[in-house]
């Protein structure tokens, strides 16, 4: 698998990082040395494992369905959310229009 | 069982008829009081950001936890749809930006779902009054059913160069029903809507209010000439009621015809549905949207269920609305309309069960022998009454039991039809019982014969005419007689006893 300009500038917009076209043409081969190197797990023969998507064994622990049951998860702190907001105005986040 | 419908609609084009293509991605909220992966609240109508918990609003280091009872609800839905629950089932990222979504991805379940596949099944004929016949029945298919978070709310209209959010729904839990692309018309994707909405009622898995934003449709729309492949499909995102539903396939079939007939071809893209105009549009933002770059979000751990917790699911599940139609009429003899109409929503269900349980306990007779009185009762004397008074079923000042008071009075003879209807809005008015209005104004149907022989004589005497006519053989006035006897005594006379006495006299 390898990745041309095109693809680097697309998911670059996607993620919506800014790249001169001389950034793109730079990450371009480096992009490409990375992928490289993790297709060399693609040697190992993996057939009949399961895949492993977590660092962590076992299953979900799930919550009980109760408001506010421990502070540091729950609402009502709308003065904690909105400290670090850059224009908030009368209770909600304020950013520039975005409109359809 | 009825046989299954083909839809015939068809766009008429200037090349032939087209067919419509229809499948639903219904996103519905789960009830549940706190958030899928947090402990805020999810009450509607709270300030902005009240209800919005370090969690919700992406703060770095926070962890999601899965809330059990959304679990519960999504799985609860899936058995009520005949789907198979996935033992072990994944939450992916979805990754994209916008300002409503402070994580930058939304919490989904992509490559391996909750729920598999399953179907309901939809009446065509719901709404047709008075039909006794059996409804044309369709199958549509649920293609899965997958858990994942709600967005915030932009609200663009408060500041000339500002948006602002409010995250109280973001983290909000809501299922993702998939159809399969089984619907062929308007008519169709209503019914099926109306059906999804009816079962999660009946559940009791979601509110199915769509006002509040509670059930939502992206309705995915193509056209192809009868029998050739599916055409290049648009998706119409965030339709929220029945009605705009319809519309906007009505609206996106004919513009996909005209743009095919005049030789363009169907982009794949996401539209917009604008109320107002009955129209759609293209959504130009969106049109990176299909690249969401999904993978398994490493926060969370496989959902894994075991058989206890699918097996409680399983039997907390009420009857559901097939089931309870198909016991009405065969167990209750009730006719197939109005078994319809009494289940269609879960709250008339209930009443009408309560209805019929006091009225069997009032007149010491079985369920199925007073089902019918209390159906026909509910569905034509009620609404109406109710209608008339600007009121409905939920805050109906009639409960089910003074309901009940009202029947046993009329199956005991005590009161006619007509005064129990007299009776019933009076009733509705002052929320006063039926035998205490009945008592005060003297309704009491009487089965004094002298007093009716008196009816009968002066009607006879004032009408020579037409008394000269029926006996000479034109036996429809017979009703005319007994109207006007009706009349004469206020109502309230035995209607069996005129029947007879006005035979006598006109023997």
């Amino acid at each position: 698998m390898s990745v041309d300009k095109a693809t680097v500038a697309r998911i670059a917009a996607l993620a919506r990082i800014r790249l001169g076209e001389d950034e793109v043409a730079a990450l371009e081969p480096e992009l490409n040395k990375i992928l490289a190197w993790v297709e060399l797990l693609g040697e190992v023969d993996v057939s009949g494992i399961e895949p492993m998507t977590n660092g962590a064994p076992g299953v979900l622990v799930l919550r009980e369905d109760v408001v506010d049951a421990d502070p540091l998860t729950g609402g009502g702190k709308r003065d904690a959310v909105l400290a670090n907001a850059p224009a908030a105005a009368h209770g909600f986040f304020g950013v520039p229009k975005v409109i359809e | 069982m009825a046989s299954l419908s083909q839809s015939s609609y068809r766009i008429d084009g200037a090349t032939g008829a087209w067919e419509v293509v229809i499948g639903l991605e219904v996103h519905a909220q789960i009830a549940s009081r706190a958030k899928l992966f947090s402990g805020a609240a999810t009450a509607f109508g709270a300030e902005p950001n009240a209800q919005v918990s370090l969690v919700d609003a992406a703060m770095p280091g926070m962890l999601p936890v899965p809330n059990k009872e959304c679990i519960r609800q999504a799985v609860r839905t899936g058995l009520a749809v005949d789907a198979p629950i996935n033992r072990v089932s994944r939450f992916d990222r979805k990754n994209y930006f916008y300002a409503d979504l402070p994580q930058g991805y939304q919490i989904s379940q992509l490559y391996h779902p909750l729920v598999g596949e399953g179907h309901i099944e939809i009446s065509l004929d719901d709404k047709r009054a008075g039909a006794d016949s059996e409804p044309a029945v369709k199958r549509i298919g649920i293609e899965r059913i997958h858990v994942e978070q709600d967005a915030g709310k932009l609200m663009h209209d408060q500041h000339p160069t500002m948006s602002y959010v409010d995250l109280n729904r973001s983290g909000v839990a809501l299922m993702e029903i998939v159809s399969r692309p089984d619907m062929r018309s308007p008519a169709e994707a209503g019914a099926y809507l109306r059906k999804l909405r009816a079962i999660l009622r009946y559940v009791g898995s979601c509110d199915g209010n769509m006002e509040e934003g509670s059930m939502r449709a992206d309705v995915n729309v193509s056209v192809r000439k009868p029998g050739q492949p599916f055409g290049t499909r648009t998706e119409t995102k965030n339709v929220n009621s029945v009605r705009f539903v319809m519309a906007a396939i009505e609206h996106e079939a004919n513009r996909q015809v005209d743009v095919l007939e005049a030789g363009g071809s169907i982009v794949q893209e996401t539209r917009l549905f604008d109320p107002d105009s009955g129209t759609t549009r293209s959504m130009r933002s969106k049109e990176d949207a299909h690249d969401y770059r999904y993978f398994p979000d490493p926060d969370l751990l496989p959902l894994v269920l075991d058989e206890a917790f699918i097996g409680e699911c399983r039997e907390s599940l009420p009857e559901l609305p097939d089931a309870k139609r198909h016991r009405y009429e065969t167990a209750l003899g009730l006719t197939a309309y109005a078994a319809g109409v009494l289940t269609a929503e879960v709250e008339t269900a209930r009443w009408f069960e309560a209805l019929a349980g006091a009225s069997a306990a009032a007149q010491g007779r079985s369920l199925a022998e007073v089902a019918r009185q209390a159906a026909n009762w509910l569905l034509s004397d009620l609404f109406g009454a109710l209608a008339k008074a600007g009121r409905t079923l939920d805050n109906s000042p009639v409960s089910p039991v003074a309901g009940a008071e009202l029947l046993a009075l009329v199956a005991k003879g005590t009161i006619s039809n007509t005064i129990a209807k007299q009776v019933l809005e009076k009733m509705i008015e002052s929320g006063e019982g039926a035998a205490a209005i009945v008592t005060r104004e003297g309704l009491t149907q009487t089965s004094d014969t002298g007093a009716i022989e008196a009816a009968v004589a002066a009607v006879l005497a004032a009408h020579a005419e037409k008394v000269d006519q029926y006996r000479a053989g034109k036996e429809a006035l017979f009703g005319f007689f007994v109207g006007q006897t009706m009349k004469a005594m206020q109502g309230k006379a035995n209607p069996q006893l005129v029947n007879e006495l006005l035979k006598q006299a006109l023997g």
